[in-house]
C-alpha cells in the first residue's frame, strides 16, 4: 500500500467497507425518484445511486475526495428512502454512514498532518452538539429560560423586534424550532406497574433531546403500555442513543453510549426494550452493526440488546392492543418518520393502532416516502435543503386539511411544526402515543391542543 | 463489444478495477474511435461561458468530480465522461443550449433519469449533457377530453400518481416507471407489462414539442392528436434521441378498467408454461398482461419481497385481465381453465388489492432484484413471433448449459418480448466472454426466428452492431437519411441506434476494433 503512504488524505477513506457493498449496486436507478434531495436538485450527484458512484470512485482512487464530493456527500438525509425503494437490497445506510465517519476522521487527521493545531470540533458541535443534546438533566436546564420566555410571551417578543437574529444561525434555527414547551413535567419514575392483568414486561427508552422536550410523550407511551397491561421499567443509568455522535462522526463517544445503554437495560426478566422516537429506535437497532464497523476490535456485543429493541407502535400492534374507546373527532395526516419507515420498515403498525381510534379519519398524503428535512441534526447543519423539503412536506400534509398531524419521531415532530409555523399554518402536531394515551382515557383533545 | 451484445451489463462492470477484461479494452477503443469522430469538439471558455449565461452558473456542472457519475447510465459497458451538464428548467433554455453548440459544433445528448439499459444517454465522444430532470411539470391534465401535458423530466409514475381518484391513468408502464421519466419514454418508445392490450408510448402520444439539433421550437401533433399530414410524432417517438431534445408531450390518458383480475399461474414445466401462453392467445383473449417468470427469478423475488412464490415451481404466469366486472369473472375462469389443461398445478386469484400490488412489484422490480443472485447480470431484450416462443426458450437453456452460463427469464409473454438475464461474476474475464458469445447467440437466434434484438430498450450504443443484420443496406439508408432530415450532422445524440456503413457485426468479440464509427 505505497500509494496510500504517498496520498494519505484520500487512500484511507472508505477503505475498510467491504467492497462487496459497493458491487451489490446494478446501477439501474430506480433509487433516484426516492431521494428527496435527487427530487429537489435533479442533480445525480445528489442521488444514491450517484453517492454510491462518488463513494466507490473515492475509494478506487479515480476521484479525489474533493470539497464538492464531500458536499454531495454531506447533503445526504441518511433517511434510507432508497434502501425501501431498491431491489437489489443495496445496504445504502452501511456504506454512507462509515463513509462519513471516515470523511470527517481523515478531515482531522489532514490538518495534523499540517501541522495546524490538533482539530477540535467547531463550538457548535462541543458545546450544543456532544456538551448540550446527550443529556437530559443539562438539557432540562438550558430549557428553563426559554420555558419562561415561551410563558411571558417573550419569545415572540424578541423575534418581533429582531433580536434573535442576533443570535449564530444555528442558534437561531434550534430557537425557532422550539415547541411550545408548556408546563415542565415531573421525570418518570424508575417503575409504573401493567393495569389489570400483566401481559408483558417491557424498558422505556426516554432518550436525551426527547426526555427535555417530549416528556409528555413519555408519560402517554408510559401510560398506554400499562393500559395494555405492561410492567414500564425505566432505568436510570440509561443514556443518549449516541446517534448524534455517531452520525457526524465521533465514534469514540458513540462506543461509550452504546456500551452504557447496553448494561442499563442488562435485565433478563424484560420483554422488550419500547422506544418511542424513531430515529433512537433506529440507531438502538443499529448497535450490532456499529459495533462491527467501527468497534470490530473490543469485546463488545450489544446482540442481545438489540434483539429487544421495539418501537412502541410495533410492539403494541404485536401485543394486540386493548380497544380505545373514548372519540376523538379529527382529520388526521400521518407523516412517516424515514427511521420507521425507512430504517426500520415500519409502516403499518402506527396506522393501525390510529384507525382504531373512534372518531378518527386518517388522510393518506402524497410523498409520503420523501424525508421531511428534519433528519436529526441536518435541519441545523444543512438549513438551505431542510427548508425546501420542509415546505415541500408541509404543502403535500395541508393539501388533506388536517386537523392534527402526526409523526412517532421527536425531530419530525420539530422540523414540521418550525415549517408549519413558517407557512402560516397553526395545525398541531402530535405523536400518535399521545393519542392512543387520549382516547384511553377518554379525555378531550383541548387537552392537548 | 461496444456496438457489441453484451447487454445490460449491470453491476458497474469496470470502474477501474478489472481493466485486464476483455470489454475494458474494447470499451476504451471505442471511446477512443468516438473521439476522433468528434475532434472538432473543443470546449473552449467562451463556450461555457455562453452556457452559464443560459442557465447560471448553479446549473451547470463543468468539473470532473461532478461530471462522472454521467459517464454511464443503466448500462455501465461503456462509459464516456461529458464535458459539461446543464440543467434546463424551460424550452427558451433549451433553444439557447442548443442554438450554442451549434454555434460551437458541440455534439449533445439529453438525458432523463439515465435508467437507459442500452446506454441511450451515452454521451458518446462527450459534448454537452443536458440533463432534463429539472423540466417536470404536469403543465395540465385535461380530464374531459382525455389528455395530459407533460414536460420530458416527469417521471412515468407521477403522471398516474397525479390521476389518482380520477379514473384515469397513464398506460405504458415500463418496469422502471417508479424512476424513468417521459421525456426518456418518448426516445425509446417504451413498452410495459400491460402493452399488450394497451398498446406501447407511441399509442399514447398525441404530439411533441421539441427542439431541434438546428435550435428551432417545433411542434408535431398536438391535443387533437396525430391526424394531418404525415404522422410525425410516430415517427418522432422511438427516434432515440437522434431528432432534438423533446419539451413538452401531450398523452393520452387512459379510463381506468371497471374491474380486473389478476392471476398466478403455477407450472412444472417451461414447456407446458409456454404452451398455456399460446391456448391463451389462440382463445381469442387478450389479457392486460402475460408476464412469465421462471423459477430462477421467482427464487430472487421470494427473497426480495416474501410474496410466498412457490420455490419448487419451474415457471409461473402472471396474468391481469381488466375489463367491465360482468366480463373479467368469465374470462379469468377460461384462463384458469386453459392453464390447468396445459399441465398448471395451480392458478391463485389475488384476492386483495394489496395482494395484486405486490405480486406487481415482484414483477416490476425483478431487475433490480437480480443483484441477489449474482455480482454482475446482463439483461438482454429479445423479441420473436408469439409462437417461437417456447423454441426460443429451449434454445436459450440449450445456450446456458453449453456456455456454463447461469440464464434466468422474466418477459413479456404476451407479445413475445424477452428478457434473459445472464448471471456473472464481472471479475471473472473469461466468464464475461462466455456471457457476450451466450448473448450474441441469443440475439442471433431471435433474428433467425423472425424477431429482432429489442423489443423496449432500445438500440441505443449497445445493440448498434445488429442493426447490419436486422436491416439491408437499403433499409439503413433510408433511415439515416430520415435521420439527417432532422439531425444532419450527428451533432444530437451522436452514436446511438444507427451504424455507419461499413461498421461490422458480430466480429467484435474476436476482433478488438469493432471498427464502428459513431454516427455523426
Amino acid at each position: 500500500m505505497s500509494e496510500s503512504e504517498s496520498h494519505p488524505e484520500t487512500a484511507a477513506v472508505g477503505q475498510s467497507i467491504p467492497y462487496e457493498r459497493f458491487l451489490d449496486c446494478v446501477h439501474c436507478g430506480l433509487c433516484t425518484s426516492a431521494c428527496p434531495t435527487y427530487v429537489e436538485t435533479g442533480d445525480e450527484n445528489d442521488s444514491p445511486r450517484g453517492r454510491i458512484y462518488l463513494m466507490r470512485s473515492v475509494v478506487d482512487g479515480r476521484l479525489d475526495l474533493t470539497d464538492k464530493v464531500q458536499g454531495h456527500l454531506d447533503l445526504c438525509l441518511d433517511c434510507r428512502s432508497c434502501e425501501t425503494a431498491c431491489p437489489s437490497g443495496v445496504q445504502y445506510g452501511r456504506l454512507i454512514e462509515p463513509f462519513r465517519v471516515d470523511m470527517h476522521q481523515q478531515s482531522a487527521a489532514d490538518s495534523t498532518a499540517a501541522g495546524t493545531p490538533p482539530p477540535k470540533p467547531d463550538w457548535f458541535h462541543r458545546w450544543i452538539m456532544y456538551g448540550l443534546f446527550p443529556y437530559r438533566r443539562r438539557m432540562a436546564w438550558a430549557l428553563a429560560p426559554a420555558r419562561w420566555m415561551q410563558r411571558l410571551k417573550l419569545d415572540r417578543f424578541a423575534q418581533a423586534i429582531g433580536l434573535s437574529r442576533l443570535l449564530p444561525e444555528r442558534l437561531r434555527r434550534m430557537q425557532e424550532q422550539l415547541p411550545s414547551l408548556g408546563k415542565s413535567l415531573p421525570p418518570l419514575p424508575d417503575f409504573l406497574p401493567a393495569k389489570g392483568k400483566r401481559r408483558a414486561r417491557v424498558g422505556l427508552f426516554i432518550g436525551c433531546v426527547a426526555d427535555a422536550m417530549f416528556r409528555r410523550v413519555h408519560w402517554a407511551t408510559a401510560r398506554v403500555l400499562q393500559e395494555n397491561g405492561c410492567d414500564v421499567v425505566i432505568p436510570r443509568a440509561q443514556a443518549c442513543c449516541g446517534a448524534i455522535h455517531y452520525h457526524s462522526g465521533a465514534s469514540e463517544p458513540a462506543i461509550e453510549l452504546i456500551k452504557q445503554n447496553s448494561s442499563a437495560f442488562n435485565d433478563d426478566s424484560l420483554d422488550a426494550i419500547i422506544v418511542n422516537v424513531a430515529g433512537c429506535g433506529a440507531m438502538l437497532k443499529d448497535y450490532s452493526h456499529i459495533a462491527e464497523e467501527i468497534a470490530a476490535d473490543s469485546d463488545l456485543d450489544p446482540a442481545k440488546f438489540v434483539s429487544r429493541v421495539k418501537d412502541v407502535s410495533e410492539f403494541l400492534a404485536e401485543l394486540e392492543p386493548r380497544e380505545p374507546t373514548g372519540p376523538i373527532d379529527a382529520v388526521v395526516a400521518y407523516q412517516d418518520a424515514c427511521h420507521l419507515q425507512h430504517a426500520q420498515r415500519i409502516r403499518e403498525q402506527p396506522r393501525q393502532l390510529l384507525s382504531m381510534i373512534p372518531g378518527i379519519t386518517l388522510q393518506p398524503v402524497a410523498e409520503a416516502e420523501l424525508c421531511c428535512g428534519a433528519a436529526g441534526s441536518y435541519n441545523l447543519t444543512q438549513p438551505d435543503m431542510a427548508d425546501r423539503l420542509g415546505q415541500r412536506k408541509v404543502a403535500e400534509l395541508i393539501k388533506v386539511q388536517p386537523d392534527i398531524i402526526v409523526t412517532g419521531n421527536a425531530g419530525c415532530s420539530l422540523q414540521l411544526q418550525a415549517q408549519l409555523k413558517k407557512a402560516g399554518h397553526t395545525v398541531p402536531v402530535l405523536h400518535p402515543m399521545e393519542l392512543l394515551d387520549l382516547s384511553y382515557r377518554n379525555a378531550p383533545l383541548t387537552e392537548l391542543v | 463489444m461496444p456496438g457489441g451484445a453484451s447487454g445490460a451489463l449491470a453491476g458497474f462492470s469496470d470502474l477501474t478495477a478489472n481493466t485486464e477484461s476483455p470489454l475494458f479494452r474494447l470499451a476504451e477503443s471505442h471511446m477512443s474511435s468516438a473521439e476522433t469522430v468528434t475532434t472538432n469538439c473543443v470546449i473552449t471558455a467562451e463556450f461555457l461561458k455562453e452556457l452559464a449565461a443560459v442557465v447560471g452558473p448553479a446549473r451547470l456542472l463543468s468539473s470532473k468530480d461532478e461530471l462522472l457519475v454521467y459517464e454511464c447510465d443503466g448500462y455501465v459497458v461503456e462509459k464516456s465522461v461529458p464535458d459539461v451538464v446543464v440543467f434546463p428548467e424551460n424550452a427558451a433554455e433549451v433553444v439557447a443550449i442548443v442554438t450554442a453548440c451549434g454555434k460551437h459544433r458541440i455534439p449533445f445528448v439529453p438525458r432523463g433519469a439515465g435508467t437507459s439499459l442500452a446506454g441511450g444517454c451515452l454521451p458518446v465522444g462527450g459534448g454537452v449533457m443536458i440533463a432534463m430532470t429539472k423540466m417536470r411539470q404536469i403543465v395540465d391534465i385535461n380530464l374531459r377530453d382525455r389528455y395530459a401535458v407533460v414536460e420530458p423530466g416527469v417521471v412515468n409514475v407521477n403522471l398516474t400518481r397525479a390521476l389518482a381518484g380520477t379514473g384515469f391513468h397513464y398506460a405504458p408502464d415500463p418496469s422502471s416507471q417508479g424512476a424513468c421519466t417521459l421525456g426518456g419514454n418518448v426516445a425509446t418508445n417504451s413498452g410495459g407489462p400491460h402493452t399488450l392490450k394497451y398498446g406501447v408510448t407511441v399509442n399514447h402520444v398525441l404530439g411533441v414539442e421539441f427542439v431541434s439539433p438546428q435550435g428551432e421550437l417545433i411542434q408535431i401533433g398536438g391535443p387533437c392528436g396525430r391526424g394531418n399530414g404525415f404522422d410525425l410524432p410516430g415517427l418522432f417517438v422511438g427516434s432515440e434521441g437522434t431528432f432534438g431534445v423533446v419539451t413538452k408531450i401531450w398523452v393520452r390518458i387512459t379510463r381506468n378498467p371497471a374491474a380486473y383480475r389478476t392471476m398466478l399461474a403455477i407450472f412444472d414445466s417451461v414447456d407446458d408454461t409456454t404452451q398455456a401462453i399460446s391456448n391463451i392467445i389462440g382463445a381469442g383473449i387478450v389479457p392486460a398482461a402475460l408476464e412469465m417468470m421462471d423459477k430462477g427469478i421467482v427464487a430472487a423475488l421470494e427473497q426480495a419481497f416474501h410474496f410466498g412464490f412457490p420455490l419448487d415451481a419451474e415457471a409461473v404466469l402472471l396474468i391481469e385481465v381488466d375489463g367491465l366486472e360482468v366480463a373479467v369473472d368469465a374470462e379469468a375462469e377460461t384462463i384458469t381453465r386453459l392453464c390447468k389443461d396445459s399441465g398448471a398445478r395451480e392458478v391463485r386469484l389475488s384476492q386483495t388489492e394489496k395482494e395484486r400490488a405486490l405480486l406487481w412489484k415482484c414483477r416490476k422490480q425483478a431487475f433490480g432484484a437480480i443483484g441477489r443472485l449474482s455480482p454482475s447480470y446482463c439483461t438482454q431484450d429479445g423479441v420473436v413471433p408469439r409462437t417461437k416462443v417456447p423454441e426460443i426458450l429451449r434454445f436459450i437453456a440449450e445456450v446456458s448449459k453449453r456456455h456454463d452460463i447461469r440464464i434466468v427469464n422474466v418477459f413479456h409473454a404476451g407479445d413475445g418480448n424477452l428478457h434473459p438475464i445472464l448471471l456473472f461474476d464481472e471479475r471473472n474475464a473469461e466468464q464475461v466472454k462466455r456471457v457476450m458469445l451466450a448473448s450474441d447467440e441469443i440475439l442471433g437466434k431471435c433474428i433467425d426466428l423472425g424477431g429482432s434484438v429489442t423489443g423496449e430498450h432500445g438500440i441505443g450504443v449497445e445493440k448498434i452492431s445488429f442493426m447490419n443484420r436486422l436491416f439491408t443496406d437499403e433499409d439503413l439508408t433510408v433511415m439515416e437519411d430520415v435521420r439527417k432530415a432532422f439531425n444532419p450532422d450527428g451533432r444530437c445524440s451522436p452514436g446511438k441506434l444507427l451504424p455507419t456503413a461499413g461498421a461490422c457485426g458480430m466480429e467484435h468479440i474476436e476482433k478488438q476494433h469493432p471498427g464502428r464509427k459513431a454516427a455523426m
